[in-house]
């Protein structure tokens, strides 16, 4: 059993997002702290935990200095990149429930796109699994997730064309999202066919997150103290991560079954158990994406469609507002931006307080997938 | 190319390269065959491993183009992932065969390319088996 229903997202506050921010990382996630806390209704010195990524490089007691949060009890950080972005949320829901901390701020803040740059290519290898990989030219992450792609395209028969579909709805809802990089500047299919290959004949440029500036943070506390803040508090549900033994952190390669996502299948199983849901109640899906494939295996392993039939399921419009399970409503890390899936949390909580600018009417559950970790979430 | 930095875990791998030899770590307790090694067996807690020679056949479980960033006219490298007939999967690069013809499931073998040094065991297309071998009568 997992933390279900212990924990409540009171607060939530973002940078603008950008392609230069023109301040430093610590100067992001102090802001976005503070406006999450101001959101919340509650006081720097009311924050008594922190989260955020392993790969996060702005230390604690940075944010702590520049906020005004004058003591912490508990700071806990997610192990990998994206995939870790929604336990940042069980981190922060099992610490509150648990009594360690009171109120805990998770933040993510980066210049992904003026600073260090996740997708260029690797000069060395940079930790020992890569021994087996880079020196047979996969270098960068497009070409290492692709070579799991690839064996999914073959098995259903898949073109980039069928990427290509979710690529176009992406941008569809990043174009009324006034938060969007590509605001106002949707995509056809023919646009996406003509941009270039990144990884042939897996990703087109348009199949590939965006890179980006910006911080994201929001406020977890227990859902007696949401009671008395300011906004209406969005219930984690369940939270969990699903890390297999046969997993790697970019390489999928060595599970029996490679059309499929175990890591996923686990969380959705152990969600969905812990929760009492179905796919069928959830109103909104957020699910990563660093490469347009991943949401395909994503809605698969959720049970949104069946295996193979992702493709089918968003060229019959089931993934837009109106459809069966809309996916990413701000547009996802292709459309919004790439604030490494904590942005995609925060359209979840978006939607349930019914903010979203692609709200989906009366929504009550939403799930928030990031591969090796999920939440779902609630209206309080 | 990227040269690997071979660990405690991994030399054998390399040192079997450098000699035409394509190795896995097989657990001196148990038996297991295990890739990418790892210092301790996940299925019995042994951390005494012994190499064994693979076979160097199997089939193309899948593939990327892997075009320089910067270089997109050079001739791309074809990287794939090699599902051995022992039973485990390894990446590679397969030589020989042109983008427009790669297949997966194609039958492959390996070969061994000296790349300035750095000798990496690549995959070629496997011959057909001669009429009456074992592969034939299956």
């Amino acid at each position: 059993m997992s933390v279900v229903r212990r924990a409540a997202i009171v607060g939530v506050g973002q940078t603008e997002f950008s392609k230069a921010s023109g301040r430093s990382e610590l100067q992001l996630a102090c802001e976005a702290v503070r406006a999450a806390i101001a959101d919340a209704g509650l006081q720097p010195s009311d924050v008594d935990g922190l989260v955020t990524f392993v790969q996060d490089t702005n230390d604690e007691l940075g944010v702590m200095r520049g906020v005004g949060i004058p003591l912490v009890r508990w700071t806990s950080r997610t192990p990998f990149g994206g995939g870790g972005a929604s336990a940042t949320i069980e981190h922060a829901a099992a610490v509150v429930a648990s009594g360690a901390a009171d109120v805990v701020v998770v933040y993510r803040a980066f210049n992904e796109r003026s600073g260090h740059r996740f997708g260029q290519p690797g000069a060395q290898v940079s930790a020992p699994i890569m021994n087996l990989h880079m020196p047979f030219g996969l270098d960068t992450p497009a070409k290492m997730y692709s070579l799991w792609f690839q064996r999914y395209m073959h098995e259903y028969g898949l073109t980039n064309e069928d990427f290509g579909r979710y690529s176009v709805v992406a941008r569809k809802h990043a174009a009324v999202n006034p938060n969007a990089w590509f605001f106002g500047k949707p995509i056809t299919l023919a646009d996406h066919q003509a941009s270039r290959w990144i990884v042939e004949p897996i990703l087109r440029l348009f199949d590939c997150c965006q890179e980006s500036d910006g911080g994201v943070a929001i406020v977890v506390t227990t859902p007696e103290r949401a009671r008395d803040c300011a906004q209406a508090p969005v219930v984690v549900s369940a939270a969990t991560q699903g890390n297999t033994m046969t997993g790697e952190v970019l390489f999928n390669y060595y599970h029996d079954d490679i059309t499929t996502f175990p890591e996923a299948d686990f969380c959705a199983a152990q969600l969905y158990g812990d929760a009492g849901l179905s796919p069928a109640d959830i109103d909104v899906a957020m699910i990563y994406e660093n490469f347009s494939p991943v949401v395909f295996y994503q809605l698969e392993a959720y049970g949104f469609c069946g295996r193979g039939e992702a493709k089918d399921f968003i060229a019959d419009g089931q993934i837009e507002v109106g459809g069966a399970t809309p996916v990413n409503t701000n547009g996802g890390l292709l459309g919004e931006a790439y604030i490494h899936g904590m942005n995609n949390l925060l359209e979840g909580v978006r939607q349930l307080r019914g903010q979203s600018y692609n709200q989906v009417a009366d929504a009550q559950h939403v799930l928030v997938a990031a591969g090796r970790s999920a939440v779902i979430l609630e209206r309080g | 190319m990227i040269a690997p930095r071979p660990t405690p875990d991994d030399a054998f791998f390399w040192e079997g390269a450098a000699a035409g030899r394509l190795l896995a770590r097989e657990c001196a307790g148990c038996g297991r065959l295990q890739h990418p090694p790892s210092p301790m067996c996940p299925a019995c807690g042994s951390t005494e491993w012994t190499e064994r020679e693979l076979s160097g056949r199997g089939t193309l479980h899948s593939w990327v183009a892997s075009h320089h960033p910067s270089r997109p006219d050079e001739e791309p490298r074809v990287v794939i992932l090699v599902q051995l007939e022992e039973g485990i999967r390894m990446v590679s690069n397969l030589q020989g065969v042109a983008l427009a013809d790669v297949r997966n499931d194609l039958p492959v073998e390996v070969c061994f390319v000296d790349f300035d040094g750095i000798v990496l065991p690549q995959f070629t297309p496997a011959p057909d088996p001669a009429p009456g071998s074992p592969e034939v009568a299956r």
